[in-house]
């Protein structure tokens, strides 16, 4: 365990002195003023065209319009920043092992009196640290813009925090194991074409479900099974999302209408797990 | 297991696919023995050293390291490798490059720190241990991988081309440190081309080819006197040349000159009475000493075994 922390350590810290997440960080504060930009003038535009309701039946419906709104910006600026953060996994994962073994500076590494899985977890843990730094200040960032400026805060945002931490967890997984086998070139072609099915299968699944066509909904559960990240950002929309945008709002990707079930989520971790067993065992048996 | 080997192996094969690039390493290198590694380009010197180390697994066979079968992670404890291309961590500097491996050999605490300082010392680079790797020339690269390899008080070392980019001055440093650890009873495993470095710092060499050891040879064996001979006369007859046969397997006579392959430098006045006495007229004698390159060249062959 201690060689793990070791090497999960020496990861951190290359990340750090690479300045790949000050790369990250820099860009993610541009977002983030973006996004807090453009709520601000969404939200002003919004309440300045709405007409003073003086009946308390308007004021409730006003009120309401104003929250399906602010959720619907937030699960946007949240549904970006999902994506940074999983780009940001897939880089840091397909370089890492394929890197290594291809510059050599991976053999006075594993020549030492540790296991070669303490090398792959401990980057496991390492860009896992990281990825929580990084999705956290971003994730904390858009909700804290939407509440500084409007006092909205969306329910279940920690398990729908949790479970987009799960998703780019997922991905930098896949994304070691790739790493533990191929180029990273490949890995990240690999990792980004994986990203792509799961994003057109959660389409299609949205969509069949609005047309109520089952034969689609399947389609997206099979690329669902295949790889199960979008899986995880549909649930996390629908754990924040507002009840009525979930009957309402099936035509965005920002909200979830075909609803993944607590069993895919399930899946999901096991998944994650399988892979990064995989990475282990890849890494594991192969020349270096 | 003190009495075991430093480096055992039998019958050490690996094969790529098609391709058979060990075929049968049988070794052994005692401890306390500075032993060398020799072969042509595409000899499979690296590979067979990456599978004594666990780098790459061997196709068949069995090795062992200190006593210890391959693969377990115990041996690696106390021994030290440099790679041949010694590509490290560069966004490290010098000091926390050493203790990140230190750290991973379980070292730790005020030993570490004063190994570190030491080592950093001894290959020269004290002034650097703040700098980042990514600011060393190839040659600073080497000597900090060199420290790397010791950190551990090693019991075996394996280099593999320790001095490739070092100048006179880094060569130097690296013979001055493997006598330092043949002094101080460890093991050194080392491959290089440079032969006149092999020669000046080797017990013993193996040499390889095509993946499999064709000779071993003790280098005092080879100091110890031999020379060959190169014999400038007139009027020599067949009966002469087969009695010169005696001292040297196989005389070459091109002209009036005779060379003797190698003979003991103590042979010297009986070949010369030999020749007198057979009514040679002798016009010169020249002894010239056997360098490791001749004998590599002899062995290994003039294609270098490609």
């Amino acid at each position: 365990m201690k060689k793990i922390l070791i090497l999960a350590r020496m990861t951190f810290r290359e990340a750090l002195r690479r300045r790949i997440v000050l790369t990250g960080l820099l860009l993610g504060l541009c977002f983030l003023v973006l996004f807090s930009l453009g709520f601000h003038y969404i939200i002003d535009q919004v309440g300045a065209a709405a007409s003073p309701e003086v009946d308390p039946a308007g004021k409730a419906m006003s009120r309401i319009a104003d929250i399906e709104g602010q959720n619907a910006l937030m699960l946007a600026g949240l549904y970006a920043v999902t994506f940074l953060s999983v780009a940001m996994a897939a880089l840091l994962g397909a370089d890492t092992l394929a890197g290594e073994i291809g510059s050599g500076t991976i053999q006075t590494i594993v020549t030492k009196p540790i296991r070669r899985s303490d090398v792959v977890l401990g980057k496991w843990l390492g860009f896992a640290v990281l990825l929580a730094l990084y999705f956290g200040l971003m994730a904390g960032g858009v909700v804290a813009s939407v509440w500084l400026q409007t006092g909205y805060a969306a329910h279940n945002l920690p398990l729908g925090l949790a479970l987009i931490y799960l998703e780019s967890l997922l991905i930098m997984s896949i994304s070691l194991a790739g790493s533990s086998a191929f180029s990273a070139l490949a890995t990240g072609g690999l990792v980004f074409g994986l990203y792509g099915l799961a994003f057109i299968g959660g389409w299609i699944e949205q969509i069949g479900a609005i047309l109520q066509n089952a034969t689609a909904v399947k389609v997206g559960i099979i690329a669902s099974l295949i790889i199960p990240s979008e899986t995880l950002w549909r649930r996390a929309a629908f754990e924040m999302q507002t009840p009525m945008a979930g009957v309402l709002g099936g035509m965005s990707p920002f909200g979830a209408t075909s609803v993944p079930s607590p069993l895919m989520i399930a899946y999901a971790g096991l998944y994650l797990l399988v892979t990064l067993a995989l990475a282990v065992n890849t890494f594991s048996k192969r020349d270096l | 297991m003190t009495g075991s080997p430093a480096i055992e192996t039998h019958d050490l094969r690996k094969v790529f696919g098609e391709k058979t690039a060990v075929n049968g390493l049988t070794l052994r290198v005692e401890r306390g023995e500075v032993f060398g590694f020799l072969g042509p380009n595409g000899a499979e010197k690296t590979t067979s050293i990456k599978m004594l180390l666990g780098l790459t697994a061997p196709t068949s066979g069995n090795a062992f390291l200190l006593g210890e079968p391959l693969g377990v992670r115990s041996a690696l404890v106390r021994v030290g490798f440099l790679p041949e291309h010694f590509r490290f961590q560069e966004w490290l500097t010098a000091a926390e490059f050493l203790e990140l491996h230190g750290q991973l050999y379980g070292m730790g605490g005020p030993d570490l720190k004063s190994r570190i300082g030491g080592l950093l010392e001894r290959v020269g680079l004290a002034g650097f241990r703040n700098a980042q790797l990514h600011t060393f020339s190839k040659g600073m690269l080497q000597r900090i991988g060199l420290a790397q390899a010791l950190l551990n008080r090693p019991l075996l070392v394996c280099l593999d081309e320790p001095t490739s980019g070092l100048d006179p001055v880094g060569r130097r440093l690296v013979r001055d440190i493997i006598h330092e650890l043949r002094r101080d009873g460890t093991s050194v495993f080392l491959n290089s081309h440079l032969l006149s470095e092999i020669e000046v710092t080797c017990d013993r060499v193996a040499f390889l080819r095509h993946g499999e050891v064709v000779r071993l040879l003790e280098l005092s064996e080879m100091t110890a006197g031999q020379t060959s001979v190169t014999i400038r006369a007139r009027g020599f007859s067949a009966a002469v040349l087969v009695e010169l046969g005696q001292w040297s397997s196989q005389p070459l006579v091109e002209g009036e000159t005779i060379t003797l392959g190698r003979v003991s430098e103590a042979a010297l006045p009986e070949i010369t009475r030999c020749l007198v006495a057979h009514g040679v007229d002798v016009y010169s004698i020249t002894p010239k000493h056997v360098s490791l390159e001749e004998i590599f060249v002899e062995t290994v062959g003039q294609d270098g075994g490609l």
